[in-house]
Parts: C-alpha cells; sequence; structure tokens
C-alpha cells in the first residue's frame, strides 16, 4: 500500500500536524519507504494467531476504586503555557 | 590514588564504606571531569549544586552508620526519566521548560537507595533514534575513535548521552530507557554494559512514555557487577503501573561469579544475516568458545519470525508512540504556538516542537491506526509479535536458558552517516535487539572486543522472563574473558 499526497495531508491533520505544502511530497516518499518495509508482514500467516494484547502474562492489577492523590492543583498546572485559578486557558472553543 | 572516577562503581561503594573518601570528594571527582568533557554532549543538564548537597547528606549518613545501597554513588539520568524540581525535556523542543513536580518511581528508587544526581543525560528525541542524532540539543559524540582518525562517531541511541557519560568516566552508572534496543546499541558502541531488564521488572511510572507495551528502564554501568547492582535499586513492584510486576528483585549481584557449568545457550540461527561483517561473525564466535570453555552447552536454536520483527516493531512503536505523544498540545505543559483556533494553535504547537522523526513516526502511527487501515497493519502486527514471542517460547521449552547473540550488526558509525536518504537504514542497527523488546524478555549487552579499527564490538544475551540472574551470570563469564574495554581521553 502506498499513500497519495491527499492521504498525507489527512493524516497530518488527524495527527495534528502543521504540514506546509511544500514538505508534503518529501513527506509522502519518507512515509511510504516506511509502507514499503513494513509491507513484508503481509506474506505471513496469521490465519488463528491472537494478536499480542499482553507482555507478560500476567492478571490485571486492581485497587479499591478510592481517591489516593489530589489536593495538588497548583502543582498540575504548574508547567501550563497559560492558567488561571487552576485552570488550563486554551484559545476560545465555543462561540 | 588514581581519579576516584575512574573507579568502578563497587570499587567507589566499598571505597566509602571504608572512608576512603567521602561521597562530596566522589562527587567533586565526576564534577570536574563533566566539566572538561563538555564536547561530547552528553549532559544536557548539569546538577552539580544539587550533586554537592546530596553527596554531603550522604557523608553524614554513612558517618551515622545510615548508608543505603547506593549511598554517594553518583549517577546520570536520562532526560526521558522525570526528576522533581530538575528540568525533564525528553530532548524534545516540546516539552523545553518542563520542571517536573515529581520523580520517576525508578529515580526515587536510586534516591531512596542514596544515590546522587550529577545530571541529566542527551538522548534521541522522545527516545527516537538509534544515534542521538534527532535530539532537540544536538547529537553526543562518542568518547571513542577510529585508530588515527578524528571523525565524529556516534555513541549510539537513543541513550546516547547515558552510554558516553559511562564510558567516558563521567559518572559510575546511568539510568537508560530501551524500546526496541535504546539501551543495548549504545552500550554495545561504547563498551559499555547495558540490561533491559524483562517488561515489568521496572516501574514506567514517571518516564516519558513512548512506545509503552516495549519501554523498559535499565541500567549503564562499566562492568557487569555495577549493572548488577544498579538494576537491584531501580527494579521492583509498583502500584502506579499497572503493567509493573509483584515479584521481588532478586539481589543479582550474588549472580555474578556463579558457575554457569551446564547451562544451555541457543545459537540463533536467524541471527547469521547476510553481509554481516567477518569481525562480528568472529566476535561472536569467540563468545560461543568462552561460555563453553566456562560449561555452558551450545545449541543451535531456530527462531523464524526474527526477520518480521523489525517491520512489525516499527507498526507497534510508531501507533503508540502516535496515542502517547498526543499528550503535548500546547496545554498542560511545555511550548505553545499562539493562534486564535484551538486546532491551530495544536497543529502550530506540535509541528513546531517536534523535530522530524518524531513527526514522521508520530504520522505512520497515526495512519496504521486509522480507520481501514488498522486491521491491515496493527492488528497484524500484534499477531506476528504473538509469534516472534512464541519463537522464544519453544526455544526455552526445549530448555535453552539464555541465547547469545551480536548486540549489533555493525560497529559505531560516523554522525550524519546513516538514514539521511532513507529513514529505514537507520532502524536496520535494532535488527537483533527488537525482537527481545517485542518478546518482552530481558536482554543484556556487554563488550567483547575492538574491531580493526580500535572500535567496541558487543556481545547480547537474551533471557527468560525475570531471570536476569542467569543473564548476569553467562555475562560475567564473558566479561571475565573479554576484559574491560576504555577509551582513550582526547576531549
Amino acid at each position: 500500500m502506498s499513500v497519495d499526497a491527499e492521504t498525507v495531508r489527512r493524516i497530518a491533520h488527524l495527527a495534528r500536524i502543521a504540514v506546509p505544502e511544500s514538505e508534503i511530497e518529501h513527506l509522502q516518499g519518507e512515509l511510504n519507504a516506511m509502507l514499503a518495509f513494513v509491507e513484508q508482514l503481509q506474506e505471513v500467516d496469521v490465519e488463528g494467531v491472537e494478536p499480542m494484547t499482553s507482555v507478560t502474562p500476567m492478571a490485571m492489577k486492581k485497587r479499591a476504586d478510592v481517591v489516593t492523590d489530589g489536593g495538588i492543583a497548583g502543582d498540575i498546572v504548574k508547567n501550563a503555557p497559560a492558567s488561571e485559578d487552576n485552570f488550563f486557558l486554551v484559545p476560545k472553543v465555543v462561540e | 590514588m588514581s581519579e576516584l572516577n575512574s573507579l568502578t562503581l563497587a570499587e567507589a561503594r566499598d571505597g566509602l564504606k571504608k572512608k576512603s573518601f567521602s561521597a562530596l570528594e566522589l562527587a567533586d571527582a565526576h564534577l570536574t571531569a563533566i566539566e572538561k568533557a563538555r564536547a561530547l554532549n552528553a549532559y544536557v543538564l548539569e546538577t552539580p549544586e544539587r550533586a554537592s548537597a546530596v553527596a554531603k547528606a550522604a557523608d553524614a549518613r554513612i558517618a551515622g552508620g545510615k548508608a543505603g545501597p547506593l549511598e554517594g554513588i553518583p549517577l546520570a539520568i536520562k532526560d526521558m526519566f522525570c526528576t522533581e524540581g530538575v528540568r525533564s525535556t525528553a530532548c524534545s523542543r516540546i516539552l523545553g521548560n518542563f520542571v517536573p513536580t515529581y520523580d520517576s518511581t525508578v529515580t526515587a528508587n536510586l534516591w531512596r537507595d542514596g544515590a546522587v544526581l550529577l545530571g541529566k543525560t542527551n538522548n534521541d528525541e522522545f527516545a527516537m533514534g538509534s544515534s542521538n542524532e534527532t535530539s532537540f540539543c544536538g547529537p553526543v559524540i562518542s568518547p571513542w575513535r577510529r585508530k588515527g582518525s578524528n571523525t565524529p562517531l556516534t555513541p549510539g541511541g537513543s541513550s546516547g548521552g547515558s552510554a558516553a557519560a559511562v564510558a567516558a568516566q563521567l559518572c559510575l552508572g546511568a539510568t537508560g530507557t530501551d524500546t526496541g534496543g535504546s539501551i543495548r546499541q549504545p552500550a554495545a558502541f561504547t563498551g559499555t554494559v547495558g540490561i533491559k531488564p524483562t517488561y515489568g521488572r521496572c516501574s514506567r511510572w514517571g518516564i516519558v512514555a513512548f512506545a509503552s507495551s516495549l519501554d523498559q528502564a535499565g541500567p549503564f554501568a562499566r562492568t557487569v557487577r555495577d549493572a548488577a547492582i544498579l538494576l537491584r535499586s531501580m527494579a521492583g513492584p509498583d502500584a502506579k503501573d499497572m503493567t509493573c510486576a509483584d515479584i521481588p528483585v532478586p539481589d543479582y549481584e550474588a549472580a555474578i561469579g556463579k558457575s554457569i557449568k551446564g547451562l544451555r545457550i541457543g545459537i540463533p540461527k536467524e541471527y547469521r544475516l547476510d553481509g554481516m561483517p567477518a569481525e562480528i561473525e568472529k566476535m561472536w564466535e569467540q563468545g560461543r568458545q568462552w561460555l563453553k570453555a566456562a560449561g555452558a552447552e551450545l545449541v543451535e536454536v531456530s527462531l523464524p519470525h526474527t526477520k518480521y520483527a523489525l517491520p512489525a516493531y516499527y507498526i507497534v512503536a510508531t501507533a503508540e508512540a502516535s496515542s502517547n505523544l498526543a499528550r503535548y498540545d500546547g496545554v498542560r505543559y511545555g511550548l505553545r504556538e499562539q493562534a486564535s483556533d484551538i486546532t491551530d494553535m495544536y497543529e502550530r504547537t506540535r509541528a513546531k516542537g517536534f523535530g522530524a522523526e518524531v513527526r514522521r513516526r508520530v504520522m505512520i502511527g497515526t495512519y496504521v491506526l486509522s480507520a481501514g487501515y488498522y486491521d491491515a497493519y496493527y492488528l497484524r502486527a500484534q499477531k506476528v509479535r504473538t509469534l516472534i514471542k512464541r519463537d522464544f517460547e519453544q526455544c526455552f521449552a526445549q530448555g535453552v536458558h539464555a541465547m547469545l547473540t551480536p548486540a549489533t550488526p555493525s560497529a559505531a558509525f560516523g554522525l550524519g552517516e546513516k538514514g539521511q536518504a532513507d529513514p529505514v537504514e537507520m532502524y536496520l542497527n535494532d535488527v537483533f535487539t527488537v525482537t527481545v523488546n517485542m518478546a518482552g524478555l530481558p536482554g543484556i549487552a556487554l563488550p567483547a572486543g575492538l574491531d580493526s579499527q580500535g572500535l567496541p564490538l558487543g556481545l547480547q544475551l537474551i533471557g527468560r522472563p525475570f531471570d536476569e540472574e542467569t543473564l548476569f551470570s553467562a555475562a560475567a563469564v564473558i566479561e571475565k574473558a573479554a576484559g574491560r574495554f576504555t577509551p582513550q581521553a582526547w576531549w
């Protein structure tokens, strides 16, 4: 499989990465090189094989559904580029 | 007495205990060495004030008879680990000014045991690379050079700064992370020892996530014993990481010097690549002879899906990366590019904050997870992963205790020599290491000799899940036979 320029634009938007029009062609070449590399997986017989969902065989750890941490709003927003009264600030979303 | 920074970690630990020198003197010797070695670009942040203060506190605990297992031992920490109050960036522009309000579990474990932070080390941006060239902080220059040449070489990647700092004696040990070979390949390139433990042995909490089902932390050191000492402190159960195993951590140091008589070592035939340099083949053969001489039994084994590990890895790793890196949105931390519209803000922030390799991988990951392509790529890759793991399981079921392979298909290469035209060329560096991450197994790389150009070559031992001890025992045998390798200081 390979991607065309329109697909590259669509992927870039899905990934929320601005890509200038001048870079589309170059990026298309790079993505297609990678897709060509992974193409060899198509020859593997995976009939009846379960996909790996857990690296080591272990039951998922569970804990009581209680608050174990908190009261650190100041810490949470400490590295935010813009915050006010312990809220994150973003450009206007709803008109 | 020789310079304190040329001691091994075990020697320094014993010297501190005997009060032959103080933790402050030990820290100072390293800080001086670091200052002289800035040309290597191994450290992206030096923390001398903190090192001195913590070393003084360590001296007080040693004097009071309350020393921890790593009391006063100066270490370097890869910039992928969050360190409380100390800038942590994953060497990405997007995290440029991030100062965590918490420590990763692994670093917290090291401080609990008395270790001293010297600074944060350079790595490929978000650990995505095999040469440290994708770092926003610039590449690391290897302390190693080819005989009679000044060409700057890569120390490998992604943990290039940690590997270079250990090799150049700028710390007694360092942490790394390994998603596809990022500890073992740089260890091989710099003549150091590096182990990626079993998936789940070390907590991933507080480590910048790249590919969560593959990432594992591990140590770099100049000897197998030192790596064993460090891993014991780093590892252990952690309620904050659901994939961290609730298994007690053995005293790995006790495995050093243990006989390997009767150990069955598998030699996977698929690792004999076409066009592999003769020197790599020779070193591999030498390693087999050393293990045999120590009483191990060598058996040829087959891991038929080996060739599919790298392509499957680049689907799984990019898919998980695209999801993990969604958090860099210009809202919660790091860089923000201004825009009037929120989508525009996201897109501009991520375009500016991520380097070319990261952008490429996030986009590939987005594509393989997107509607209509998920089954063909991601689901198939996860099925192939099951087959890769099954290959190993079948060998272990036949009584194989560990496997011996080369760590890398070549010695270190020059900066700018690989991957310029085709990114896949760089990825091939990880051909021997990536299978281990895909199967979640432990793997250790250690130096086995120097090539004709005077550069280190490394061997890799792959073990059964949670059996790092066998790896330490077998690696100690190889180390005893091969000796240790130190670069000539030119910096």
